[in-house]
Parts: C-alpha cells; sequence; structure tokens
C-alpha cells in the first residue's frame, strides 16, 4: 500500500516547541485522514530543529466510492424549504424520493484520490496548526513558527502538487547547514528520506538524538575518569537544537570550584546548555562541562571547545561578581528591598507576605518542637535573597542561596538550614525537611500561601492553578504526615481551604492504595489532624477487611435504614434505651454488648489506638447480627426502645467514623464520585 | 575572499563591504543618544509602512546603568551595535548572515552556530519579533529579529533585523580576553597601534560617574517632562503637509535617554518603571502612526 512522507522545512524551530509539534501534527494528519474515510496501517511524525515529519504507511490512491443519505424536508414543507435543501445539497427535486413522509436523497459519491485530499489535509495543517507563537515573513501572509522553505510531500514516490502562499511541494529537502555537501536532495520515500539526511547529517528521530548525545557524553567522561551529571529536562532542550548533535568536553577553571556547585550548574544549565561532570564518588563538580554542538568540526572540536570554556569563564566570573556583591550586602538591605516587591496585588507586598509568615511560624513553632525564636527569625530571613543578586539572575535557586549566604554570615545552623529548605518539598520527588525549625517555616509558607489565594478566591480550578497551591497543599501533608505531626489544621484555614486539604490528602492515600469512602467516613467526624485521620484511615481500611469488619458494616447499613425510615415518620426517639425484657435474648445480647463496650471504646479512642476502638466495634458484630434476624423494631410496644437501641448502635460505631459513608458490597464509592463531600477537587 | 580583519576598526570595514554589496545603504549612527540601533530612525521609523528598505550601520548605543569605571572587562556604558534591516526579509537572510560572519573570518565548518530561540520585545517601542539569538562556540553574537509589530503598529512587509554586538564579536574573534584590549586600528599604523582603551577608557570611568553620581535628577526629570510635552506639540507641526515626524521623534529619543538616566541615578522606583516605559511608548507610538499615514499618503 502507498506511502505517504510530509516534510515541513523551516528555519529553526524554538526546542522547547519540537515535542508538541510532533504531536500535534499527529492528531490533526489522524483526524484529516479519519475525515475522508483513510485509516493508515500506521502513522509517525518526527520534530528537529529545522523540520516537522510525517509518514504514514497504507494508504489506499483514492477513497472508495460512497452512498451518501441526504435528509431533506417534510413532504408538504414550504417550498423555500426545499429549495434551499437543493441548493445546499446541489440536487434537483427529481433527484429526491418520499420515504416515510421525508423527501430523501441517494447520492452516489465518487471516491477522490487520495493526492487531492493530502493537498488539502496539508493546506489545513499548516494553515491551522497551533503554534505557541507564530509569525509572518517576508510579504506573504502564512504564519509559521518561523519562515517556512519548503514543504516535500510525496505520495507512492509521486509529488502531490500543491502550493501555499507561493511554496510549491516538491520533493527535495535539505540536510545539515554547514556538514557535507550541504546542498539540497531528493526524497521519494521514507527510507530515502531517512538514509539522504544520514549522508547529510541530520538525525532525525529526536529519541536518536537524544541517545548520540547520551552515548557521546559517556564516551568523553569515560576517557576521563569523570562522570555524567545527568539531567533529563537539559537533554530534551539539547536534543532540540542539534540535528548532527555532537558533545564536547571543555575545561572551566577550577578556581571557580568554589562557588556553590548549585550555581555553577544553573550558570552551566541555563546560560550556556551545558552538562556537568563529577568525578566518581566524590561530592561536587570537576571543573570540565560538555557542550553539544551541531557539528562535528574540522578540529575535532578543539576551537568549540576553548570557545565555550573562555563563555563559561565569563558567566562564572558574573556569578562569583553577584556572590561578591551579595556578601557585601546581606540581609537587612535585602529584606528592606522587599517592600517594594508585590507579591500579588491583592495579598501586598513581599515585606507583608513575610510578616504573616513570621507570625505563622511562630504559632507553628511550639506544636512541631521548632524553638519559636528561631523559627521566627528564620521566617524573617526566607524570603531576603529574592532581592539577593545571584537570586536575580537564578530565580531557581531562591532558597539555597539564602542558606548559603546565612551559613556564610554565621548565622544559627538550624536558622540557615530553614532559610535553605523552607521551599520543600518542591514535588513528589523532593525530600520533606525534617528539622523543627525547617519545618516551622515550611509549613508557614505554604499556609500563607493557601490562606491568601483561599481568602482572596484565587483556587485551583479543574488543570488551572497558577499559584501552585495544589503542590503547596500536597507539601503541608506530607510534612505533616512524614514527620508525624499533630497539627490542627483548623487553626490555620476555613471550611474550604480544610475540604481543600481532605481532597489532596485523598489523592496522596489513594496513591498508596486507599479508598477514598474511607477518608470521607473519617473526615466526617470534623477532624482536622491529618495524623490521626490517617491512623483511622489504616485502621478503619484493616478492620472492613475483616470479616466482622464486613459484617458490621452491613449490619450498620440495616440499622441505618431503619432508623431513616422512620425518621421520615416523624423525629426518632430521644434518650437511652432501658434494659430490655430478660426473655428477648437479642435484644438483652445487644443491650449488654453496648454497655460493655462504651467504655473500653472511649477510652481506645481517647488513647488514639485505632485498631484496638475497631476490634471493641468488633464485639458488636454477633449481637447486631442478632438482633437484626431476630427482633422486630417496629413492634408497637417496643417501638420507641428499639430504635434508641439502633441509635445506640450508629452513635457508637460513628465515634469511629461516618459509616454511612463507607461504600458497601458492590462498585465502592470511590469509583462512582470522587468528591462525595462536594470539595474542591 | 578579502583578507579577515585584524583589527575593530577593519571588523567594521569589513561588515560595511559586505552588507554594502548586498544592497544595503551604508548609513551613519544616529546623532542623538539611544540604548539600542533598533532605535535609530533608520529601523524603528523605516521598517513601518509598505516601501523596501535595506540599510547597515553602526550605532553607539548608551545603557547608563551598565557603566563599571571600565573596570569590568565585558561591560560598558557605551558601546557599538552593528545594525542591519532588511525590509521584506529576503527569504535567504540566515545565508546572507552566515556568509557575513564567514566574511569577519569565522569559518563555519570549525565553530559551532546556532540560532537559539530568544524572542526579542523592546516595550518603550512597543515592538516585538520572532527570531533567535546566534551563538558561535556557545556565545551570542548577534540577535536576530523578524519584526511583527513597532509602536504597536504591524510591520508589514516583515523586516528581518540584525544586531552585532561589536565589541563582543571582535574579542572573540581577535581572541581578546578584555574589552579596552582590542586592537582598535591595524598594528601597522603609522600613528601605532591603538587598543579600545586607548580610545574609550576615559570615556567610560567619566561617564560611569556622570551616569550614578553626576546628573542633577531634578534636571532630568524636568528636561524628560519637557520632551514628554513636546513631543504631541512637533506632531502637530507641519512642513508643505508633511508631519513633522522625524524632529518629534528625536524627543521621544531624548526622553527615552534621561529615563535611562534617571534609572541608572536610582531615582526610579520600581513601581515607577512601568509608568515611565508606558509613557515613552505612547509618545513613540503617536510618531510611528503619524509616520505611517505619511508613508501611506505619498
Amino acid at each position: 500500500m502507498p506511502q505517504l512522507l510530509l516534510e515541513l522545512f523551516s528555519e529553526e524551530i524554538p526546542a522547547r516547541m519540537q515535542g508538541q509539534a510532533a504531536k500535534d501534527l499527529e492528531r490533526m494528519a489522524r483526524e484529516h485522514l479519519a475525515a475522508a474515510g483513510f485509516l493508515p496501517e500506521a502513522l509517525k511524525t518526527f520534530a528537529g530543529p529545522r523540520r516537522l515529519t510525517l509518514v504514514a504507511e497504507g494508504l489506499p490512491l483514492a477513497q472508495a466510492d460512497r452512498k451518501e443519505e441526504l435528509k431533506g424536508p417534510r413532504v408538504g414543507a414550504p417550498q423555500q424549504a426545499m429549495d434551499g435543501f437543493l441548493r445546499k445539497a446541489g440536487l434537483t427535486q427529481d433527484q429526491l424520493v418520499e420515504q416515510n413522509g421525508v423527501w430523501m436523497a441517494f447520492v452516489e459519491k465518487k471516491g477522490r484520490p487520495t493526492a487531492e485530499i493530502i493537498a488539502e489535509m496539508v493546506e489545513a495543517i499548516v494553515r491551522g496548526f497551533g503554534w505557541p507563537k507564530s509569525m509572518t515573513w517576508g510579504t506573504g501572509k502564512l504564519r509559521w513558527v518561523r519562515p517556512l522553505k519548503r514543504i516535500l510531500c510525496v505520495l507512492d514516490r509521486e509529488v502531490v502538487p500543491f502550493s501555499i502562499d507561493g511554496i510549491e511541494s516538491g520533493d527535495v529537502t535539505e540536510g545539515h547547514r554547514f556538514m557535507g555537501e550541504a546542498k539540497p536532495f531528493v526524497a521519494k520515500d521514507f527510507d530515502e528520506y531517512v538514509a539522504g539526511l544520514e549522508a547529510h547529517f541530520v538525525v532525525l528521530d529526536v529519541e536518536e538524538r537524544k541517545e548520540r548525545i547520551l552515548e557521546g557524553c559517556k564516551t568523553l567522561c569515560f576517557a576521563r575518569h569523570l562522570e555524567l551529571v545527568e539531567d533529563q529536562g537539559l537533554l530534551e532542550e539539547v536534543a532540540g537544537l542539534a540535528e548532527w548533535p555532537t558533545p564536547v568536553l571543555g575545561d572551566m577553571d577550577p578556581s571557580f570550584l568554589d562557588l556553590p556547585p548549585e550555581v555553577i550548574r544553573t550558570s552551566m544549565r541555563t546560560h550556556q546548555k551545558y552538562f556537568a561532570v563529577r568525578k566518581p564518588g566524590q561530592p561536587g563538580l570537576a571543573p570540565h562541562f560538555i557542550t553539544v554542538a551541531n557539528i562535528e568540526a574540522k578540529d575535532g572540536g578543539k576551537v568549540i571547545a576553548a570557545g565555550n570554556a573562555k563563555v563559561l569563564s565569563s558567566r562564572l566570573a558574573d556569578a562569583r561578581f553577584f556572590w561578591d556583591e551579595d556578601v557585601k550586602t546581606g540581609f537587612e538591605p535585602w529584606l528592606a528591598k522587599l517592600d517594594g516587591v508585590t507579591f500579588h496585588a491583592k495579598l501586598g507586598t513581599m515585606a507583608q507576605r513575610v510578616e504573616r509568615i513570621v507570625a505563622l511560624a511562630g504559632e507553628i513553632a511550639p506544636l512541631v518542637g521548632a524553638d519559636v525564636a528561631r523559627a521566627k527569625e528564620a521566617a524573617r530571613l526566607a524570603k531576603a535573597d529574592l532581592t539577593s543578586q545571584m537570586v536575580g539572575e537564578f530565580p531557581e535557586l531562591q532558597g539555597i542561596m539564602g542558606g548559603y549566604y546565612a551559613r556564610h554570615f554565621g548565622l544559627d545552623a538550624e536558622v540557615a538550614a530553614a532559610v535553605q529548605d523552607h521551599y520543600k518539598p518542591q514535588g513528589p520527588s523532593d525530600a520533606v525537611p525534617t528539622a523543627p525549625v525547617s519545618v516551622a517555616v515550611a509549613l508557614a509558607d505554604k499556609l500563607d500561601t493557601l490562606v491568601g489565594f483561599f481568602a482572596i478566591d484565587e483556587k485551583p480550578t479543574g488543570s488551572k492553578d497558577p499559584y501552585a497551591l495544589r503542590r503547596a497543599a500536597l507539601g503541608v501533608i506530607r510534612i505533616i504526615l512524614d514527620n508525624g505531626l499533630r497539627l490542627p489544621l483548623a487553626k490555620f484555614g476555613k471550611e474550604d481551604l480544610l475540604a481543600f486539604f481532605a481532597d489532596r490528602l485523598k489523592v496522596t492515600l489513594k496513591d498508596q492504595g486507599k479508598r477514598h469512602d474511607l477518608v470521607d467516613a473519617v473526615f466526617a467526624l470534623g477532624d482536622d489532624d491529618l495524623a490521626r485521620i490517617v491512623a483511622r484511615v489504616e485502621a478503619l481500611d484493616g478492620f472492613l477487611k475483616t470479616d466482622d469488619g464486613k459484617n458490621l458494616l452491613a449490619g450498620y447499613k440495616r440499622a441505618s435504614n431503619i432508623l431513616k425510615a422512620e425518621e421520615k415518620k416523624g423525629p426518632l426517639p430521644e434518650g437511652q434505651a432501658e434494659e430490655p425484657a430478660a426473655d428477648s435474648a437479642a435484644e438483652v445480647g445487644l443491650y449488654q454488648a453496648l454497655r460493655l463496650l462504651d467504655r473500653p471504646l472511649k477510652d481506645a479512642l481517647a488513647k488514639e489506638d485505632f485498631t484496638g476502638a475497631m476490634a471493641q466495634l468488633a464485639e458488636l458484630r454477633g449481637p447486631v447480627d442478632a438482633y437484626l434476624d431476630g427482633v422486630f423494631v417496629n413492634d408497637p410496644e417496643h417501638r420507641d426502645n428499639r430504635l434508641k437501641t439502633l441509635a445506640a448502635v450508629r452513635a457508637a460505631m460513628g465515634l469511629v467514623a461516618d459509616f454511612g459513608l463507607v461504600a458497601g458490597e458492590g462498585p465502592p464509592q470511590s469509583l462512582r464520585d470522587s468528591s462525595p463531600r462536594g470539595g474542591a477537587s | 575572499m578579502p583578507a579577515a580583519p585584524k583589527s575593530f576598526q577593519s571588523l567594521i570595514l569589513t561588515l560595511h563591504n559586505y552588507w554594502s554589496e548586498k544592497g544595503c545603504v551604508i548609513l551613519q549612527p544616529h546623532d542623538v543618544e539611544v540604548g539600542a540601533g533598533t532605535l535609530h530612525p533608520a529601523t524603528v521609523l523605516r521598517v513601518l509602512g509598505p516601501k523596501p528598505w535595506n540599510a547597515a550601520y553602526v550605532q553607539p548605543s548608551r545603557r547608563p546603568g551598565d557603566g563599571r569605571y571600565g573596570e569590568n572587562p565585558n561591560r560598558l556604558q557605551h558601546y557599538y551595535q552593528y545594525q542591519v534591516i532588511l525590509k521584506p526579509n529576503p527569504a535567504n537572510m540566515q545565508d546572507l548572515y552566515l556568509g557575513s560572519l564567514e566574511a569577519i573570518g569565522l569559518d563555519l565548518r570549525t565553530h559551532d552556530i546556532r540560532f537559539v530561540e530568544d524572542d526579542w520585545e523592546n516595550p518603550t517601542v512597543g515592538a516585538w519579533g520572532l527570531g533567535w539569538e546566534v551563538w558561535c562556540d556557545g556565545m551570542e553574537v548577534s540577535q536576530y529579529t523578524y519584526f511583527q509589530q513597532v509602536g504597536g503598529l504591524d510591520v508589514s512587509p516583515v523586516a528581518g533585523e540584525l544586531t552585532y554586538g561589536l565589541e563582543r564579536l571582535a574579542m572573540y574573534v581577535f581572541g581578546v580576553d578584555n574589552v579596552y584590549d582590542l586592537p582598535f586600528n591595524d598594528p601597522d599604523s603609522p600613528l601605532g597601534a591603538l587598543t579600545y582603551g586607548d580610545v574609550f577608557l576615559a570615556n567610560e570611568r567619566q561617564q560611569s560617574e556622570a551616569n550614578f553620581h553626576g546628573w542633577d535628577v531634578a534636571v532630568l526629570k524636568q528636561q524628560f517632562e519637557q520632551m514628554e510635552e513636546q513631543v504631541p506639540l512637533m506632531l502637530a507641526r507641519s512642513y508643505k503637509n508633511e508631519t513633522l515626524v522625524l524632529p518629534a521623534y528625536d524627543m521621544v529619543l531624548k526622553a527615552s535617554h534621561l529615563f535611562n538616566l534617571m534609572n541608572a541615578r536610582g531615582a526610579i522606583a520600581v513601581a515607577e518603571r512601568a509608568s515611565y516605559i508606558g509613557r515613552i511608548r505612547d509618545l513613540c507610538k503617536m510618531c510611528a502612526q503619524k509616520w505611517v499615514e505619511l508613508q501611506e499618503a505619498a
């Protein structure tokens, strides 16, 4: 079956846009082909610095003929409606047939040549492509990410003829700008195309470019007894910057190694897109770097290495200048400048935010075992580095620089560590602070963010979370749980924020394999202590896996259903149940069980021994089953007392969790509704 | 190919010859202080309107805040940009640009030349475009931009702009680490060999001090406001039905430079910055609008 090869050849496409462009090209092509009735056997797209490429296998050379049914107006509809239909369909009235009171047309549609459809498809894709930013060039009106130079489009080795804003389709493309012949060449199918690109020093597939880079880096490292500091993000980027990626190792002036390694790496990465290297088994970096050139230079890369080394030296000299200026300035002048930095229009300046964080850290410190004065001091200093020169240049070093500077100025070690770590954890793989002062400031930082943005109603919606509030809430949860902290969250936020935490906690617990509905059942108790909530959920989870648990849950549901039904008839009787007559064994059994349960259950709960509490509840299982099977609740003579007994069962179990929210047999509730509390999601 | 340049001045002459051969008019610098070659009316105004235009020129660029008293090997408050403007941009503009690098002695099979995304914008003149910074062995040697808007107006046809940082390029080509050590003229010159420092070090020292401490802030502010007032008045005047756009635009440039001086003196609070920039942009837009009207009427 014929093959389609399409290449959109342009000037250099920004690296960060290439991956999405390949996906978009694939999606658009699939949609267009499907709309024309084509289902290619295989379709693959590629993106690189100067080209987007698509290859589709197994297309027919023409569409199949089709019969189309067109539904016209009703019989007897006004002539206007008929005229309109005929005009739109391009038919005359004698081509219509009457069917069930409606005029119908049965049109034979001749299948069109695939080439025609491809020509239309390419034009629609080119004109409708969703680049994040696009431009026009020269005198044309066409928009593309950068000037579009050529379109190669061959179907079954034949050029698909068309022209888009003066760009004629053809079977010619270009290879590397400088290497090889640097002349255009002809490609009539994908094999010729890939071979031609190789011969002209272009690696088409980004995955191959990445492999080539990694292998090249490792070879260079091996020869010098070095080790690559791997960096996936950087690898992705440099793979989009070179068609013939060629790693080159350069030397760095070792005197710069006294700068913090984070500074060196960030400077290398941000400004120069270099990989850092280290000596195996040694801390810090080695005084070398790897740049990924786009050329195998005539001199083996000596000039490239030397040139890049020079640029790096001047970059690192800048970094050292920032460091020197910063240590001449210090925390107090930086803090003064925070007055002029807006945090958010509705949430005031960074200086005001710092005041809030200081107050919060002071409140939190005693709850997490941190020294109050140190926590407040660390909170006061935590944001100062935002106005330092180094963080001005490298925003991603916020906190890290604050920590270095705090140590440089000989500040208290706990304070310095808190300044450094208070942004943590910044993602699921980031470490959670454990030192008490760090914990206090990290919590204060995140709680201030959450409380502030919730107060001005900037809550995350759907996929939009511009202030990373989900990450902040998850950070709070991880800090609390990983450190086993006891923190009454209600002290810090209102109902909506607590619901948000509940929701985030559900996500966390779900990742650990816990059920949503159990979290809901426990949250319904109104507890705001995450550690206790999790302990309850875990105990409940364990209990519901036992036979006793499952049966007791079923009993609870039955009892609860009876109570609900009776509630509809009027208010339930209140007060304690009286001791039943001695001849009713089931009644006496439950009555006794409830009485015996009361104290040990409450004791276990007071000790937060939730497993123990569940064990106590398990004692109810037999008596509840016997009661529900053997006692007729609605007996007019005993109705009140029996309802009081069932209410007592519900109340006792309700001390542990709201079992009404636990999904019973059948599909677990979590599959149907991720958020029964209606909280933010 | 003529011999590669050996000095700062011959580098400029080489570029002049190259772009002259490619059909550019070779202009001289504009005589009002500007922060970048783009601000020369030969770029900001000439890229607007339908008429084709190819020009190349050197433009001294003043960045008062970048002064380092001649003590920093890379940073100057007064330096030179080489500016090329091609409107409409020719289809082979990248090749023409690469040719200019070869002309100044860069072997494109030895060096690593890269086009790295850099979307340029200049809020003070309401301008933006898409393009790249061009790297040679990891060093940015040029900015390459396809202008999309200037003065808030669409640039149509699109103009391509090339800006070479001349000192930096020269330092790289001549393998010099300190800008003040650059050979300014031919070492065999009868005058004797002069370095960039011989020519400019005193200027850097004096101007740095003036930029940071010398200028009277009250005077700068007053002059800024006067210029701001004068722009619409000048635009209201005409000679033989031609609005006085060019003199008005000079006033915008003066206002812009006065702003830069105030900024270097630390006289502009963070919160005020955006408002000043907005004021200059509004003035620039007025001029751009009038310029386009003139072009379309002609």
